[in-house]
């Protein structure tokens, strides 16, 4: 809206001043994704349609982001808001909504897309009672660390995407066909390779890797956490180390942005490997490949810490 | 896992083996690899069904879910989460808040010289006693609007006080970055004051609250704000406010009593940093502004400064947050500064005195604070915060502004405070914090033992 550029009616610095203030002028579809997995899912199926925001990188906790300015300004001009739900964001969305004043992204319009209503949840609790920690009512949140609720969530947004913009809606459903085809190839892939890695016992920081762990078969014995959201306490890893002596683990897992302590010092006493996993895609979400990066990266570095290679 | 592979080939071998010792024929062999190899394929078959209702759930178009689970319908917009998010809707959240605190000197009385201390500003009790109890209810009231109600509990001086602190809607994305709320709610004219008292760094409220706003300005009015188009935020907003709340104080121009215009600009420096600042102006017409009731002589005659006239503030804010790789998680720090510089012109007389005591006053008083709070660890917050006040207020008659507690005569109020707080998860907190009161002649040491415990739904993570 502020791209005048006649000689003399405006003053150059005034110009550039400006410039930094505006947002492209865009004929694409804003796309503001809260996580990285959604950015590059948009991204992927989206091409050069849409622009895509990305609201959180890999190394922050989704949990504790800050509706922060730079954020209200992007929720502003959004027109479709990818999200992952199941209240990751309860700190943080509800306040980016009212304050954007973007009608399009608001709850249950159009340009409001949340993964956690596309797919079924694990881990949803049966009663819901703060002393059980900071727990999630519609389940646990972290979906896109199973391929395949990542792939049903893809079709749903590709939809999306069609009733939003339907004069790109033949380029999206073709973008899905594309992703189905190399995504479903490649889940076959990561589940031949992963295939020892089933049984093998794991205990977790805090229930991030629950999909991986679920869609690989392996088995999460303990948390370091005491309660979700709880930091683990001096106590609590000490019960933990007790058990585990007893009764051994295979591999600690944490995300990239939990605290690495916990985990190191556990490992250390018990002498098993200890995993630090990206819970989300590193790097600009570039589509496809990015996520593809991802997963493959999960699936190996979890093969080579069991000590079970990379083949 | 092998031991358990072994003991099946046994188990497998044994019958064999006797078989093969007894009937030595082909045919026995090839019928138990027959029956092995159809139990196999009834296995497998079971295990591709399996396999197919999984996939089935996992898309679930239009069928039901596990038990424990909400049914997904292919129409996706209306459905799981935001079924589930009717079990806290209303949103209705509880803050329990209470304290422990020491005086060096008696907090009644408490004055800053210059300044008058209106609304709820003012020392805590001495001694244990609670603070806000803060009930606060909150929902989409439909697709249009959105609705908070907080209502805070106090005792003052033995008498339980309810008072509303927020009853307003807000439009849910009016269009083109315009937003609308009505209603009583906090002003846009302070960055601190928009948060509710349980969500500052401090106990107490910084120095140029206490002495300007009387800890926070609130009112009955209506507010327009509008975000721009851009990437960094530029929010601009207009208030108007029936001016009945200190430090307006009496509506005055057909109930329209004061204004304030603000202007935020923000946005994010890399991954790690971003920042926020921030300008406001004020404007009051100021009738029959009351604080600062004090006994005078032995008679016991209460005498209480009342200010008359108009009333303008300008205020500037400046934060920022630091997060290694933007993970407020593990560590953070924030750096936050205010300043508040207010003028007014009018009258002042001492309401209850015989005869009449009165002025003409000439306001001019200013003030700021700077203040940092380090997480070390995710439990752990450290944060040290420096108070400063001045003013220089003229009147007709000076002893009437003595009086009143105008006249600051050098003594500019001045504060320091460090605080230390353990918050076991999101919902509670105890803190420790020493204050070092130098507002007047002889400074005080203050020291609060407080708790914040926040029951229901989850808050929110302001900037």
């Amino acid at each position: 809206m502020m791209h005048v550029q006649r000689k003399g009616l405006w003053p150059k610095w005034l110009v550039a001043a400006l410039a930094l203030f505006t947002v492209p002028a865009a004929a694409e579809l804003r796309v503001f994704a809260c996580e990285p997995e959604w950015a590059a899912l948009s991204a992927a199926l989206g091409g050069d349609r849409v622009s895509v925001d990305m609201a959180t990188t890999a190394a922050q906790d989704p949990h504790y982001v800050q509706a922060r300015p730079g954020l209200i300004a992007l929720a502003r001009s959004a027109d479709l808001l990818v999200c992952t739900g199941a209240d990751l964001e309860t700190g943080w969305l509800p306040l980016l909504l009212r304050k954007s004043g973007n009608p399009v992204i608001q709850t249950a319009r159009s340009g409001y897309f949340l993964a956690a209503e596309q797919v079924s949840l694990l881990e949803v609790p049966e009663r819901l009672d703060r002393a059980l920690g900071d727990i999630h009512a519609a389940g646990n949140p972290h979906l896109a660390l199973d391929p395949r609720r990542l792939l049903v969530v893809a079709e749903r947004l590709a939809e999306r995407l069609a009733a939003i913009d339907p004069e790109g809606a033949v380029a999206y459903r073709a973008h899905l066909a594309g992703f189905r085809n190399r995504w479903q190839a490649a889940i076959v892939g990561w589940e031949m390779r992963a295939a020892p890695l089933r049984g093998r016992r794991v205990a977790a920081h805090h229930p991030t890797f629950t999909y991986l762990e679920d869609w690989l078969g392996l088995e999460r014995v303990a948390m370091l956490e005491p309660k979700p959201g709880i930091p683990p306490s001096s106590a609590h890893l000490a019960r933990l180390l007790k058990k585990f002596r007893a009764e051994p683990v295979d591999l600690i897992l944490h995300a990239s942005y939990e605290d690495a302590r916990p985990a190191g010092w556990l490992a250390g006493k018990i002498g098993v490997p200890v995993l630090r996993l990206p819970a989300s895609p590193e790097g600009p979400p570039d589509g496809v490949e990015t996520l593809e990066f991802w997963m493959e990266s999960l699936v190996t570095a979890l093969l080579q810490t069991a000590g079970l290679g990379a083949r | 896992m092998n031991k358990a592979i072994w003991a099946a080939a046994l188990v497998a071998a044994l019958p064999w083996n006797t078989a093969a010792a007894t009937e030595p024929g082909v045919d026995s062999l090839r019928a138990e690899l027959a029956a092995l190899k159809a139990d196999y394929e009834t296995r497998i078959r079971a295990l591709e069904a399996r396999l197919a209702r999984q996939d089935a759930l996992l898309r679930a178009e239009g069928a039901a879910a596990p038990p424990g689970q909400t049914q997904r319908s292919a129409g996706a917009a209306t459905t799981t989460a935001s079924a589930r998010g009717n079990a806290f809707n209303p949103q209705i959240s509880l803050i329990l808040d209470g304290r422990m605190a020491s005086f060096d000197r008696d907090p009644e009385g408490y004055h800053l010289p210059g300044f008058m201390l209106g609304g709820e500003a003012g020392l805590f009790e001495e001694g244990m006693s609670i603070g806000h109890t803060e009930l606060s209810v909150s929902a989409n009231i439909d697709h249009l609007f959105f609705g908070q109600f907080t209502v805070a509990m106090a005792e003052h001086d033995g008498e339980t006080e309810t008072e509303v602190e927020e009853a307003f809607f807000e439009t849910l994305g009016l269009g083109e970055g315009f937003t609308l709320r009505g209603g009583r709610f906090f002003s846009a004219v302070g960055y601190l004051n928009q948060q509710h008292e349980h969500a500052w760094d401090f106990a107490d409220a910084p120095l140029v609250y206490a002495g300007l706003w009387g800890n926070k300005y609130l009112d009955d009015g209506v507010r327009l704000s509008w975000v721009a188009p851009t990437r960094l935020l530029l929010e601009l907003g207009a208030e108007v406010f029936a001016g009945a709340k200190f430090p307006a104080g009496g509506a005055r121009d057909s109930g329209i009593g004061s204004r304030v215009l603000f202007a935020n600009l923000g946005g994010d420096w890399g991954a790690s940093h971003s920042w926020q600042t921030g300008m406001s102006h004020y404007a009051a017409d100021v009738e029959g502004r009351s604080a600062g009731a004090h006994e005078h002589g032995v008679g016991g005659e209460e005498e209480t400064p009342t200010f008359t006239g108009d009333s303008e503030a300008w205020g500037a804010h400046l934060i920022y947050k630091w997060a290694p790789q933007g993970n407020y998680r593990q560590r953070n720090f924030k750096l936050q500064a205010e300043y508040f510089a207010v003028e007014e012109d009018g009258d002042l007389i001492l309401a209850g005195s015989e005869p009449l005591e009165f002025s003409s006053f000439d306001g001019d008083q200013e003030g700021f604070y700077l203040q940092g709070v380090y997480q070390f660890r995710p439990q752990w917050r450290v944060g040290l915060r420096y108070d400063r006040l001045w003013s220089d207020n003229e009147g007709s008659d000076p002893e009437v502004l003595e009086e009143a507690g105008l006249l600051a005569e050098g003594d500019d109020p001045e504060r320091w405070s460090a605080m230390f707080e353990w918050l076991p998860s999101e919902f509670s907190r105890l803190r420790l914090q020493y204050n070092r009161d130098d507002s007047y002649r002889s400074g005080d040491h203050q020291w609060f033992l407080q708790y914040t415990h926040s029951l229901g739904a989850h808050g929110a993570h302001r900037f």
